[in-house]
């Protein structure tokens, strides 16, 4: 999604993505009776469950990702300083994502 | 990196004071931008008390009538008066319109007048519109078309298609919803702003044009376009009442749609 209609199309999806999915999560807060953290192992050790979350982060992180990305190029005009910016968005959004990944997958199915 | 601060030398400081004629019951006051380069001095504002018994009732009257009777070397532009040329396009009260049909009896108290936000001045309540000029011209705002036109008659249109074109042809160029957009503050040098983009719209319905996919190909851009974070300031400036947020909606729309056409199985590779 490298060109600029697939960018502006990648923000609408996700945050179509994101809006599905938040109300998902929120709607399963409020169903739970226990925040104890076995009921809360087993609730995202359930595939649904746990797929749905892994969904919901990489959106979030990928949605916030893009909109960063348009917040350093709206205010960053210098060339390398924007360059940076951007790596540096990159690298700690794909950091965010594996770490949400590794949290749910420990969560659900760690020792 | 942006600016959030004037610097030192566009910072505002206070001026004169001219009272209304002896004698003057209803006036008004205006403190009005100044600014000569020619002068190497920082922008100020004057203050003019203005008789209203012997002014008319738009804000346009009464900047003519300082002018005329006040202070001559208040400099602005103007011209026809009634809301058509775009020429009287300025700040007043912290909203851009035009003077010439913005009632003085609109605002309260002080009558606040700057001229048009973020672009370079030239006098006063001149702003340096080159720029907002060469990037309408970018747009290519005229026909264009391969196919002869018919001979003995003019390319037809039906009333629908004429319809399509008939309010975003009725802007006026006066730079109002341009000078409003913070994007366009911030990047006019490479977003073409509400303006232009209206106008590419009006050509890219015009059903005579057949440049369309040309047309689309220069817009599609990160920054041409995509600076457009739908704030409506536009919309909400324009003095003739167009919805130039709208028309960029149409625009991002219309590329979307030509993308998913181009890729009609939503970008996959098809199978040979």
């Amino acid at each position: 999604m490298s060109s600029p209609t697939g960018h502006f199309i990648a923000q609408r999806v996700t945050a179509v993505v994101l809006a599905v999915l938040g109300i998902w999560f929120a709607c399963s807060l409020i169903s739970f009776d226990s925040f104890e953290l076995n009921a809360v192992r087993s609730y995202v050790a359930q595939p649904l469950n746990g797929g749905l979350l892994a969904l919901l982060s990489m959106a979030m992180a990928y949605h916030s990702y893009l909109g960063v990305e348009v917040v350093i190029d709206d205010y960053v005009h210098a060339p390398r300083p924007n360059w940076m910016a951007l790596l540096l968005s990159r690298v700690a959004h794909l950091v965010l994502a594996l770490v949400s990944l590794h949290a749910i997958y420990q969560l659900g199915f760690g020792a | 990196m942006a600016e959030f601060r004037l610097p030192p030398n566009s910072r505002v400081r206070k001026g004169k004071h001219v009272a209304a004629r002896e004698g003057a019951t209803n006036t008004r006051r205006f403190a009005v931008y100044r600014y000569d380069p020619d002068q190497g001095e920082n922008p100020r504002i004057d203050t003019y008390d203005v008789d209203m018994d012997s002014c008319g009732p738009m804000v346009l009257d009464a900047l003519i009538k300082i002018k005329n009777e006040m202070d001559p070397t208040l400099t602005f532009r103007r011209s026809c008066r009634e809301g058509i040329c775009g020429s009287c396009a300025m700040n007043i009260d912290g909203g851009n319109t035009l003077a010439c049909t913005r009632a003085v009896d609109a605002t309260h108290g002080e009558v606040r007048i700057y001229p048009l936000p973020h672009m370079p001045v030239v006098k006063d309540l001149v702003p340096d519109l080159s720029n907002f000029y060469a990037q309408y011209a970018s747009i290519k705002p005229w026909l264009q078309a391969s196919t002869p036109p018919p001979a003995y008659h003019e390319r037809l249109q039906s009333k629908a298609e004429q319809e399509k074109i008939d309010v975003p042809a009725a802007c006026i160029l006066c730079a109002c919803c341009s000078a409003s957009c913070p994007s366009y503050w911030w990047n006019s040098d490479r977003y073409l702003g509400p303006a232009a983009l209206l106008a590419a719209y009006r050509w890219l319905v015009d059903s005579r044009d057949e440049a369309r996919d040309e047309r689309l190909d220069a817009l599609d851009d990160s920054f041409k376009l995509y600076r457009c974070h739908t704030i409506m300031n536009c919309t909400q400036a324009c003095p003739k009442g167009l919805n130039p947020a709208k028309a960029i909606a149409e625009t991002k729309k219309m590329l979307v749609e030509r993308r998913q056409r181009s890729r009609p199985h939503g970008g996959l590779p098809q199978q040979p």
